[in-house]
């Protein structure tokens, strides 16, 4: 669709100019190519790399367009705020760079050129962004979170207007622990079971199960709040309580859980569950023995992401958890705080010390998530029965210590049953 | 069965086929018994939520008839209630945020798979899963003491230059007005779209990025061959390898952005009525009604926010449904199963 590269076309004359040249000589029946003549005049085309033309065409467009901006912003037109001036000047600075470079190439390559300098800046845009929701956080709750009461106490004494060096969020700290302990107690096991009855069990129950799994995934946060909300507290009169926030966190995550434990098992390679109905393991080994340690390390990612998921969940907690600034460490009986919903209350109460420990909160909880996400990292990443080096160790070892058990076993019995020496095949297959 | 018997001789003999007949061992009868029970406790659960919605919502949805989809006030335990003014909300915000999130997703996308560094493409595929795993109370805060404020500018400019077109308009600021007017912007549509925008940008990335990846080496070689730019190849390769995921991406994004709940509660300030102006001070989203109304709500109230949350449930589901399909009838049809 593209016209042909300048390069292309530059080096396709040199070669004809050199397949020209022998021929009007003597007439010799082969010729040999005449190379001499430009090894010495032309250097290799850098084809690689960043060249000198291309730095100097950004530097000087950028230059321009944040000169020409600020003498719009602060010269010519009224214009104010840093927002304004960084999208203005982005404008100007993808147009002179196409027109630096339609200086000195044709229109694909000025295409090429400016759609290149789109998409790296949309990208550095996402990451921007991503670092300033996150440095702005820390930043704002660093007041707070330097002070060690702030891990240590709740905020049960503490006003509006108390210095930071009171009062604290360890009761929303254990209400998050409780509260995604409860819910993950509820979400992991049912949402495994269903998803290896997803992958074991076919029939008609399966598709009408996992078409459920699937609309609710789709089912916004909010709702699985008031479903608790409408049922065990209006209904069978619970009470805000974290039992109640666990049970709306649970089925929040579970759909999810389950379906990325699905997609996990259905990634375990065909022939190694093949293999072990072969070697005359039923359905329930074959699972346990097979398909379950296989996927592990991706089925351990699923529920890591799960509970980030559910530790950062707020809507469901806001509906059925309640508000308090007392530590509760019983989660049948009265509110219960948590991360999110801290920072989300003391945020919105606009005092000045709250938002700071609003965002403290915040920041605790963006810390818990990470870590969660880094784990999830280094645990999964690795395809179904792909072994860490500590693993392959570890099974290393074990198929040794079979084959010393084998020749030992050779060693002991008459020698008949073993001509060829079969510990020496369990060697070789092992290794 | 039958490819280890002698294929040809029993068929002509008349002989039937030898039967084959499987017993499951009793581990594994209890073991599918267990499966099966889990498959039918998540049936259960799941189908609890939304039988119980839908059930509790039929309470409201008689009492207010036809007005429900066409009302706009809120207030059910005495006037009438609807949902005209929420749901035009939600789907304003919804689409701001996939007009923001689609050009940011398409843009990193196309950066991890075509533009970017192999050394550098798994750490970005981690920022942007990080940035996905970031909870929506944290972008919220975000959004609502540092994004507003620096918006404020964007909107007053938008509103000079281009006020005339009806959305962009807001009422009571006259164009280079000399009154402080940063609050008649704040708490706006528009701001919370692009919150909820930021939040979807990484899961529409994702879908799209995985496609991308996908395009098939051998037209990506032949149009390179062909004399294409990079970019020459993008349009003529990869593009359109991954139209089913874009779509279905921003889509699946868009289903996101109708129920995002706590950012939006946040930012926007409740309006009861239908706020067509996106920059304007004011608006309401289905979500974040429930999350700010349910406390004062009697049992009455509560069937009522059910309604407008059936509401909410059946537009994410269907636009989560198309989207579902769109990424899987694509050429890029594996996407759909990440």
């Amino acid at each position: 669709m593209s016209v042909v590269n300048p390069p292309f076309s530059s080096a396709s004359q040199a070669a004809g100019s050199q397949v020209g040249a022998p021929a009007d000589q003597a007439p010799p029946r082969t010729t040999v190519p005449w190379r001499a003549a430009t090894r010495s005049t032309q250097r290799p085309r850098q084809i690689a790399g960043v060249r000198r033309a291309d730095v100097l065409a950004i530097a000087g467009a950028l230059a321009s367009a944040l000169a020409t901006t600020g003498l719009l912003w602060f010269q010519l037109a009224p214009f104010t705020g840093i927002l304004g001036y960084v999208v203005v000047s982005w404008c100007l600075f993808v147009l002179i760079y196409g027109l630096l470079v339609a200086f000195d190439n044709n229109r694909p390559t000025v295409r090429d050129r400016v759609s290149a300098v789109i998409v790296h800046s949309l990208a550095v845009v996402v990451v921007l962004a991503l670092l300033f929701v996150i440095l702005y956080t820390v930043f704002k709750g660093a007041k707070a979170l330097r002070h060690l009461n702030f891990y240590t106490q709740d905020l049960h004494t503490t006003n509006a207007f108390a210095a930071l060096t009171k009062g604290g969020i360890l009761h929303a700290m254990i209400g998050t622990l409780i509260e995604v302990g409860i819910a993950m107690a509820i979400a992991v096991p049912l949402g495994l079971l269903a998803a290896v009855f997803l992958n074991e069990v076919p029939g008609k129950l399966n598709r009408l199960v996992r078409t459920l799994v699937d609309a609710m995934t789709a089912l916004p946060d909010v709702l699985a709040g008031l479903f608790i909300y409408a049922t065990l507290i209006l209904i069978f009169g619970l009470g805000l309580s974290g039992l109640a926030a666990g049970c709306a966190l649970a089925v929040t995550v579970v759909s999810i859980i389950c379906r990325a434990a699905y997609v996990v098992l259905r990634l375990v390679p065909g022939g190694l569950t093949e293999a072990s109905f072969a070697l005359g393991s039923g359905q329930w080994r074959t699972v346990w023995h097979v398909t379950l340690p296989t996927a592990r390390s991706g089925l351990a990612t699923a529920v890591i992401l799960g509970a980030a998921r559910a530790i950062g969940e707020t809507a469901p907690v806001l509906l059925t958890a309640g508000y308090t600034n007392f530590i509760n460490v019983n989660p049948v009986n009265g509110p219960m705080n948590s991360l999110p919903l801290a920072a989300y209350e003391l945020v919105s109460s606009g005092e000045g010390p709250f938002v700071i420990r609003g965002f403290g909160a915040a920041s605790v909880l963006l810390a818990l998530v990470l870590l969660l996400f880094g784990i999830a990292r280094v645990i999964g990443g690795r395809g179904a029965g792909q072994l860490t080096s500590r693993q392959l160790a570890r099974r290393m070892a074990a198929s040794h210590r079979d084959l010393t058990r084998y020749t030992e076993r050779a060693a002991a019995r008459p020698p008949i049953a073993l001509a060829g020496g079969p510990g020496a095949d369990y060697g070789g297959a092992s290794a | 069965m039958r490819i280890g018997e002698p294929s040809v001789l029993p068929a002509r003999t008349g002989a039937v086929p030898r039967k084959l007949s499987a017993r499951l061992s009793t581990s594994d009868l209890a073991f599918r018994a267990i499966a099966r029970g889990g498959g039918v406790v998540v049936l259960v659960l799941l189908g609890l939520v939304g039988t119980f919605l839908f059930y509790r919502a039929s309470q409201a949805l008689h009492k207010a008839g036809w007005s429900f989809l066409t009302a706009q006030t809120w207030n059910p335990d005495g006037g009438g209630f609807g949902i005209a003014a929420v749901i035009v909300g939600t789907v304003l915000i919804a689409l701001v945020a996939v007009v923001v999130a689609i050009p940011l997703s398409l843009g990193t996308a196309l950066y991890i798979s075509e533009y970017a560094p192999r050394s550098i493409q798994r750490f970005l595929v981690g920022i942007v899963d990080l940035m996905a795993a970031v909870p929506s109370v944290v972008y919220g805060l975000w959004g609502f003491e540092l994004l507003q404020w620096r918006v404020v500018s964007l909107s007053r400019w938008i509103n000079d230059w281009f006020g005339w077109i009806p959305i962009f308009k807001v009422d009571g600021v006259e164009r280079n007005a000399t009154q402080p007017t940063a609050t008649y912007y704040t708490s706006s549509t528009f701001i919370a779209g692009i919150v909820v925008g930021l939040m979807i940008t990484p899961i529409a990335c994702s879908i799209m990025r995985e496609a991308f990846s996908q395009a098939p080496q051998g037209e990506r070689e032949g149009a390179y061959a062909l004399g294409a730019t990079r970019w020459g190849m993008i349009r003529a390769v990869v593009l359109p390898f991954g139209v089913g995921a874009m779509i279905g991406g921003s889509m699946l994004g868009l289903g996101r952005a109708l129920g995002e709940t706590i950012a939006v509660a946040l930012i926007i300030s409740p309006v009861y009525a239908i706020q067509p102006h996106i920059l304007q001070h004011g608006t309401s989203s289905i979500s974040s009604l429930i999350a700010l109304r349910y406390a004062e709500a009697t049992p009455f109230a509560v069937s009522a926010l059910m309604a407008a949350g059936l509401a909410l449930f059946a537009l994410t589901l269907v636009v989560n449904v198309i989207a579902a399909v769109i990424v899987s009838r694509s050429r890029s049809g594996s996407v759909s199963e990440a």
